[in-house]
Parts: structure tokens; C-alpha cells; sequence
């Protein structure tokens, strides 16, 4: 994935805002990178631009080489508040992506299946959405995204609704199912231990107008040990590059 | 509240509506041809059942009722899920849907008798009307209102045009348009009397008519009774399905 120049604005009353401006990074396959920014800097914008659901004022976004230019199964985006369809059961949300595809139901069951096992919630197939705890719904909602096998898997704060035990289980659940998959992740986050805990890299977003700022690569293998030094060590830096990177005269900010 | 002490909640009202009923008769000593009192009415609707008229014109009207409300129901929803996904033509049809909609039905029952003659159809048509905006504005705003997640989720996975149509917009929209199925319900029962009063010689309108011009009001009465006790029914059987939607769509628990 390789994004190129990009910038966004909008307009709203009559006053044009640029919320993204010129900004450029790259992907490789089976990489985990976070993209780490205050609230409003433009983080799910930027997702939705690389997920083909708006268009970028200038520059482009190209997934092995091709320009996106809509929303594809190539690349599955899961929304903040997860996007469950509440009158369909965890079963029938799974199989709406596979709906396309020219299965026999029994092998598209079959498969949806598959990847709620992958989650640890086949038992749950027959629950509708409603009766879920938030951090299952964020498994349904990733096991729908990976039963149409997409290469690239876009997150919006995928564990910010849930508490911190979850979240710990669901993160570890995620490194799991992605050395599984071997799909590549991008994921939007503005929780520090999170991007450090998850990513390979690290992209630092400064607001008005949203940039890159700074990339910072994580180098302890995984899996982390949330507690071992070379985590603590990273997660310093980045708290160190936020303040270093963060645009004088300096507003009120804390982490 | 629970449905057991709905019911009994229902049973008391309308009891105490026939008491006060009666206690207007006697107080004011009314003679039978002037209001009749709850017992001639009930004879009255003895008289009706005995002699078979009862329900041939209650089957008749419910029949009419039916075709008109579900006829209305299928082009209402049809027509609002299309208008209400390309915003231009709603725009568009908008100020025309407004200033048809406060006609009453039966402005229309001049042109309505010429057009389609009498019998079933006339009152077919003015129901038909009746239940046919509120549905159309319901599901305009209702497709209108879909959660905009569920559509991405729906290009994500590239769900061609129709397919979102019937698998993402429609359920998405589904417990608004029954709202407005169950409001339209009560709207279009209103004027089964007055479509039933124009050029048919049968059902609960009929009876209405037909009573007064033999004055028998004792029987007007009755065809009154019949048409709230129906109408309350049928309401209640629409709100009981919208509440099964309601729980089936997670809008409650
Ligand atoms: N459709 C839109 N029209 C106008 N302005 C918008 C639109 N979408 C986003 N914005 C503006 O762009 C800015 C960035 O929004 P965005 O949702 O991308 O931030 P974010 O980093 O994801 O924030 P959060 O962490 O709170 O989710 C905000 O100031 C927002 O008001
Ligand atoms: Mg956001």
C-alpha cells in the first residue's frame, strides 16, 4: 500500500479547512503499522481515504501498484462502532460478505464458521448482535472482515470501547489471527501503549492540518512483553518525538 | 405495562365509556329514535348477527380494507425506498407528494365514481389513498435516515445495487416504515365509512347509510360500535407486530 501527497479538505459554512495535508507513507505486506494522533487530527479521515470512501483532494492511494478509486473487498475497513447489521445474527453478518461470491450456502456456513472459531465465538453464531458484550462485537466485526480474506485490513480505534483486560486480550488476539492470515494492517489509534504494543511502525500525526510528522519503527520482536524494557524504552520515545513534534506555540495537551 | 393489565386497562375504559353512555340516556330521558341506549344497540347488533347482514358487511369491509391498505402499503414502500435513495428526485417529487397529501381522500370521490365505477372499487381507492402517504413520507425518512456505517460496510463489501437494496437499506429501514405502516392503519380505517358511502351497497358504510335512510339509528349506532371496536382492534394488532419488530431489530431489549 503506498499512499502519495495526500490532502483533504472540507468545507463547512463557507470556510474551506484543510484536514490532511500532503501525506505520504508506504506499506509492506504483512506489516502492522499504527497511525498515532490526537483526537480531530484527521486520523479517520485519512483511513476513509485510503479505504476508497472519499477522495482525496490531490495525490492517490495505490494498493500493489493499482490507484483505489472506491471501496473494495481488496480492503476491508472496520468502523469505529463496529458497522454490525443488528437484524441479522452473528452468523448472517459474517456470511454478508461472502454473499458475492458464487458459494453453496452450505459453503459459505461453512466458512463464516471457520473465522468465528478464529475469534473464539462459534458458540455464538445464533446471537444477534445486541446480545453482545462491545469487545464481541469487535470480534464479529473482524472475523466478517476476514472471511472475505482482504489483503489489507483498515482499523478505526478498533479497542477503544473497551475496557483495558479486553482490550489486552483482544490485541493479543489480533497479533494471533494476523500471523494466521498474513494480512497487512493498518490501524488508527490514540492509545500510545497500543500502537507500541501492535504496530511495527509507528506514524506520528500533528493536526491542523493533519501530517505525518514523524515515523518511528518499533525494533523488539515479537511477541512484546508489555512490561519489558525495550517496550517501555519505545513508548518513552514516542511520548518524547510527541512533544518535540508538536506545533509551538503549544496548546494545552496531555496523553 | 404488561399485557394482561393492558388488556384489563382496555376492558375498564371501554365499560366505563358504555356507563357514561348510559347515564347520559337516562338522565337526559332520550328517546330510542334520538340516542339509543347500549342495550338497543346491543339488540340491534343481535338483530344484525341473526339476519346474516353483520357479517357479510363486516367481511365485505375488512376485504376492502385489506386491498386498499396492503395494495397502498407495497407501492408506498416500493416507491419510497427509490424516491428516498436518489435525493435529487425526492427533491424533486417532495412538493408535489405535500400538496396532495392534505386532500382528503374523499375530495377526490367526485372523479373517483367516474373513473372507476362503483362497488368495491371507490372505496378500495380512497383507503388506498389514505394509507398511501403516510406510508411513502415514512419510508422516504426512514431510508433517508439509514446509519451511513451500514452503507459503507455495504460498498466495502460490494454489495451490487439491488442486493443493497433488499439486504442493507430495507431491514435498516424496516422499524421506521412499520411505524408508519402502524400509523397509516388508523388513518386509512377512518374513511372505510366515507369510500363505503360512496356508490357501494354493502359494508359497515353502507349499513351506516342504509339505517339512516330507513331511520333506524339504533343500527347506526351499531355500525358506529362495530367500526371503533374493529379499529381498535386492528391497531392493536399492528402495534403488537411493531413491537415484534422493534425487538427483532434490537431498537429494545
Ligand atoms: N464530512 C466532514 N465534513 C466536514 N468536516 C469533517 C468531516 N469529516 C471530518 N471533518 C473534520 O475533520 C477533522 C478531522 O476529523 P477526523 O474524524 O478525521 O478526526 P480523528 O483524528 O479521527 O478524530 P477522533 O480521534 O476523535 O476520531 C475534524 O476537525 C472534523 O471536524
Ligand atoms: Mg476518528
Amino acid at each position: 500500500m503506498e499512499a502519495t501527497g495526500l490532502s483533504k479538505r472540507f468545507t463547512h459554512k463557507g470556510r474551506t479547512e484543510p484536514v490532511l495535508n500532503d501525506v505520504s507513507f508506504q506499506v509492506g505486506q504483512n506489516e502492522i503499522i499504527s497511525i498515532l494522533g490526537k483526537s480531530g487530527c484527521g486520523k479517520s479521515t485519512l483511513l476513509h481515504l485510503l479505504g476508497g470512501f472519499e477522495r482525496p483532494d490531490e495525490g492517490t492511494v495505490r494498493i500493489n501498484g493499482q490507484p483505489v478509486t472506491g471501496p473494495s473487498r481488496n480492503c476491508i475497513m472496520l468502523f469505529q462502532h463496529y458497522g454490525l447489521l443488528p437484524w441479522r445474527t452473528v452468523l448472517g453478518n459474517v456470511e454478508l460478505g461472502l454473499e458475492n461470491e458464487r458459494l453453496p450456502a452450505s459453503e459459505r456456513k461453512e466458512r463464516a464458521m471457520r473465522y468465528l472459531r478464529k475469534v473464539g465465538l462459534e458458540d455464538k453464531a445464533g446471537a444477534f448482535p445486541r446480545q453482545l458484550s462491545g469487545g464481541m462485537q469487535q470480534r464479529v466485526a473482524l472475523a466478517r472482515a476476514l472471511a472475505v480474506q482482504p489483503k489489507l485490513l483498515l482499523m478505526d480505534e478498533p479497542f477503544a470501547a473497551v475496557d483495558t483486560f479486553t482490550r489486552y486480550q483482544l490485541q493479543d488476539e489480533l497479533l494471533r489471527i494476523q500471523r494466521e492470515e498474513r494480512t497487512t494492517i493498518i490501524l488508527v489509534t490514540h492509545d500510545i501503549d497500543e500502537a507500541v504494543y501492535l504496530s511495527d511502525r509507528v506514524l506520528l500525526m500533528g493536526a491542523n492540518p493533519g501530517t505525518i510528522r514523524t515515523e518511528l519503527a518499533v525494533p523488539a520482536a515479537k511477541p512484546r512483553d508489555r512490561g519489558h524494557e525495550d517496550f517501555l524504552h519505545v513508548r518513552r520515545t514516542v511520548l518524547e518525538r510527541f512533544e518535540l513534534t508538536r506545533a509551538a506555540p503549544a496548546p494545552e495537551f496531555s496523553i | 405495562m404488561r399485557p394482561l393489565s393492558k388488556t384489563a386497562a382496555t376492558a375498564f375504559a371501554l365499560l366505563l365509556l358504555v356507563a357514561a353512555w348510559q347515564a347520559v340516556v337516562q338522565i337526559g330521558h332520550y328517546d330510542r329514535s334520538l340516542l339509543p341506549s347500549p342495550l338497543h344497540v346491543a339488540q340491534g347488533i343481535v338483530e344484525l348477527a341473526r339476519s346474516g347482514v353483520l357479517f357479510e358487511d363486516l367481511q365485505v369491509s375488512l376485504l376492502r380494507f385489506a386491498a386498499g391498505y396492503f395494495s397502498a402499503s407495497v407501492c408506498a414502500i416500493l416507491l419510497g425506498l427509490t424516491l428516498g435513495r436518489i435525493r435529487p428526485l425526492w427533491t424533486l417529487v417532495d412538493p408535489i407528494v405535500q400538496v396532495l397529501r392534505p386532500v382528503s381522500p374523499i375530495a377526490w370521490s367526485p372523479f373517483i365514481v367516474l373513473w372507476f365505477g362503483i362497488g368495491n372499487a371507490p372505496a378500495i381507492v380512497i383507503i388506498f389513498l389514505a394509507a398511501f402517504f403516510p406510508v411513502l413520507l415514512s419510508t422516504v425518512k426512514a431510508v433517508r435516515s439509514v446509519d451511513a456505517t451500514y452503507l459503507k460496510v455495504a460498498q466495502n463489501f460490494e454489495l451490487p445495487p439491488l442486493r443493497l437494496l433488499t439486504r442493507i437499506v430495507f431491514p435498516s429501514a424496516f422499524p421506521q416504515i412499520a411505524h408508519g405502516l402502524h400509523l397509516a392503519i388508523g388513518t386509512s380505517w377512518i374513511f372505510l365509512v366515507s369510500g363505503e358511502m360512496v356508490g357501494s351497497q354493502s359494508g359497515l358504510g353502507f349499513l351506516i347509510v342504509d339505517s339512516r335512510n330507513v331511520l333506524r339509528l339504533d343500527l347506526v349506532m351499531a355500525g358506529i360500535v362495530l367500526i371503533g371496536v374493529f379499529g381498535l382492534l386492528l391497531d392493536r394488532t399492528v402495534g403488537l407486530l411493531e413491537r415484534w419488530v422493534g425487538r427483532q431489530w434490537g431498537m429494545e431489549k
